[in-house]
Order: C-alpha cells, then structure tokens, then sequence
C-alpha cells in the first residue's frame, strides 16, 4: 500500500499505516450510511463463519473418539467454562453462552485481522466500545438486580478503617466506572497498535538496502501480534468473568 | 489506493481526497453507526449459534464420553470383582477337592486295618483251633501208648511167668501191673 503511494506521488516514503483501517462500501464509492455494505461487514460476516466453522462443523458427527477439529471446538468450550466457573462459580454458569459468544468473537475476529490485506474489525473502537459497554451494562444491570441496594457494598471497603472507607469508596467509583474505558481502548488499542508498527515496517522495504531488515522485522511483528491476538481475546474474557463475578458476589 | 482525487461529499471527514485516512480512522464517528449496525447483527447471530446449536451439541458430547468413561470404569470394576470371585471358588473348590482326598484316603487305610485286624483275628482263632486239636491228638496218642504198654507189659509178664513155669494169674498180673505204672 505505502509503495503504491510512493510510487504515486514519485518521490520520498511516504507512509499511510492507518489507511488499512478505512471503512469503505464494498459495492460502489458512495457513502458510509448505517446500512451500507462495507468491508466491516464483509469481516464481521467473515467471523460468523469462523466461529461456525470452529464450533458448529467440526461437531456434528458428536463423535465420541473426538477427531482433531472437534478437539480443538472441545478445548475451546472447556478452556472458557473452566475459566467462568472457577471465577465466578456455579452461579456464572448460567452466563456462559454471553461470555463464550464475546471470546469466539473476539479471538476469530483478531486472528481474521492477521491475514495480509484483511480489515481487522477489532482494530476500532467502534467495535470494541460496544462490547466494553455491553459488558458493563449487563454486570451493572445484573448486580443491582441480584444484590438490590447491597450491590452498592462493592464500593463500600468493609474491611478497611471506618476513616478510610469514603476516600476508597470515591476511589472505587472511579474505578468502576473506567472499566469499559480501558476495557474497550485495552483491545482496539493493541490490535491496531500492532497493525500500524507493521504497516510501517513495510514501508520501509520500498528502500532495496533496508528491506531485508524491514521483512525479518515484518515477520517478527506478526509473530508478537499473532501472540496479542490470542492474549488480548483472553484478557478479554478474563476480565469479562472479573467483573461479572462483582455482579453476583459484590462483597470483597 | 485511489489516486484520482474522489468527491469531497463521498470522503467526508474522515479520508482526504486521495482517500488517505485523517488521522486515526477509529476515531471518525461518521463510520460508527454503520459500524455497531454490524457488530450488533454479528454478536448476536453468534449468540444464537453458540447457545442454540454449538454449546448444548459440545455439553451433550462432553456429558455422553463422561458416561461412557463412567459406565466403562464401572464394568471394569464389576468384571474385576467377578475375576477375584472365580478365583475364590476355584481355591474354595482345590481346598474343598483336597480335603474329600483326605477323607477318602483315611476311609480306605481305616478299612484296610479292619479288615486286616479281621484276618490277623481269624487267623489267631484257626491256630488255636489247630493248637487245640494237636493237643488233643497227642493226648490221645500219649493215653494210647500208655494202654498199649499196659498191655504189654501184662503180656509180657504173663509170658515170663509162664515160660518160668508158673501159672499165669491174670489178675494178679493186672492189679500188679496197673500198680507199677501208677508209680
């Protein structure tokens, strides 16, 4: 992409690491309305498939002696509800389609963004915000519906001096309510971060002298981002169970 | 990229004329809607496939090899039992094979001694019977010789009488006989 620009504009590198992230419409060049076909479509719809793929196929023989794919569906299902259950406990079974549903999309999305020349639909804020906030709101929603009044508990630091317990409480709030911030900036911000170092990585291989250097650079970028793809859907979840674990069990 | 600039209405404020991105892309909020329009279909088409299809199919595959472990460990253990029982009946049945040989072996030797105590008796009883009989038969002999020599003895005396020129009283002889063999 940045040597097609070089090229187009003749004369020094230029570069453009953000232009990968640019929603387009998919048919024609018109504007981006809410309905529009665009390439976040294409992506989102793209990650449906995966996430079927992984799960859905790969387990409709029910086999018993489990073949190599519905191991890896098996592993998935396991690795997150051994994670909910043993954060939040019985009682975050119940949640575990919500939590599932968030990792498989997240991790098939991330890993759907490594392929060269792909749109990573996790990359944006746009994405990331509604997940965060969504997050928030069900654990929000859910811990004054299950705790009433005593919801308000998680603030109040009972086993800290009586002094103490406003100032932490204030702390608490703060706290509380810059989860989704850092939940959502945590993950677009890695993803796209890693996307960007690449980008321009790869603009430097238009110089020949350069260039070697700029592909082992390349290859060992997508080797770290491959890493964050997997680590950032965990963190995710992890935090996901965290927070819905205060839901259920506000006390500290 | 397009290199031809493009319509300032169709960029908007997000992409400049050679559709290069203005600064951070995830920040254009023109894109938003369009954006969550599509996540939120995505989410919850994904939601639905996991819980209605995926999830309960990999709970029931987990939960059936669970059963199959559970039920094949406990045919395992039942068969286990059933080996230890064969092998207490097969010691019950040697130990119980055993002690009937014994038995009979101890059957035959009592058998045998009676009916050796038997003969041994029987044999005791014919050689005393014998005994008895040979004591007898030499009595008779003893008390036949006794007469035989008595009458001898009065032949005798009657012909040495008579060949001395004497006449030969027989009952002298007799009672003088009788007299001498009673000592």
């Amino acid at each position: 992409m940045a040597t097609e620009t070089t090229a187009a504009e003749g004369s020094s590198l230029v570069f453009h690491p953000m232009d990968q992230f640019i929603v387009k419409p998919l048919f024609g060049d018109g504007a981006v309305g809410m309905f529009t076909i665009t390439n976040v479509t294409l992506w989102l719809f793209f990650a449906v498939l995966t996430v079927a793929a992984l799960l859905v196929l790969p387990t409709s023989k029910r086999a018993i002696v489990p073949s190599r794919m519905q191991s890896v569906a098996e592993l998935a299902y396991g690795f997150i509800y051994k994670m909910l259950e043993d954060i939040c406990g019985k009682e975050g079974v119940k949640y575990f389609p919500y939590v599932m549903t968030l990792f498989m999309f997240i991790v098939c999305a991330n890993f759907l963004g490594m392929i060269p020349a792909s749109f990573t639909t996790t990359s944006h804020f746009a994405v990331t915000i509604p997940l965060a906030l969504a997050v928030f709101l069900t654990v929000t929603v859910l811990g004054f519906v299950k705790n009433g009044a005593a919801f308000l508990g998680l603030f109040w630091v009972s086993s800290a001096p009586l002094a103490l317990r406003p100032v932490l409480a204030v702390i608490e709030l703060i706290s509380y309510f810059v989860r989704p911030v850092s939940h959502s900036i945590r993950l677009a911000g890695n993803v796209m971060a890693g996307h960007a170092v690449i980008k321009v990585f790869a603009g430097f291989a238009a110089i020949a002298v350069i260039s070697p250097v700029s592909v082992l650079a390349i290859t060992a970028m997508y080797g770290l981002e491959v890493l964050v793809s997997f680590i950032q859907a965990y963190v995710f979840t992890i935090l996901t169970c965290v927070y819905l674990k205060d839901a259920l069990h506000p006390s500290h | 990229m397009a290199t031809e600039p493009i319509a300032e209405e169709v960029a908007g404020t997000c992409v400049d004329s050679y559709g290069s991105a203005i600064g951070m892309p995830q920040l254009c909020f023109d894109w938003f809607p369009n954006q969550i329009f599509w996540l939120v279909i995505t989410l919850v088409v994904i939601f639905l496939v996991l819980s209605r299809v995926a999830l309960p199919r990999i709970a029931a595959i987990l939960a059936e090899r669970q059963g199959t472990i559970t039920n094949d460990l406990a045919a395992a253990e039942d068969l286990k039992a059933k080996a230890v029982e064969a092998e207490e009946a097969y010691n019950k049945a040697l130990a119980d094979a055993r002690s009937e040989a014994q038995r009979i072996a101890a059957e035959a030797r009592a058998e045998i001694q009676s009916g050796l105590d038997d003969a041994i008796a029987k044999a005791d009883a014919e050689i005393a019977a014998k005994a008895a009989e040979s004591e007898k038969a030499i009595a008779d002999i003893r008390a036949g010789a006794l007469e035989s020599i008595q009458v001898v003895a009065k032949d005798t005396a009657a012909e040495l009488v008579t060949a001395l020129g004497g006449e030969a009283d027989a009952k002298a002889i007799d009672s003088a006989i009788d007299a001498q063999m009673k000592g």
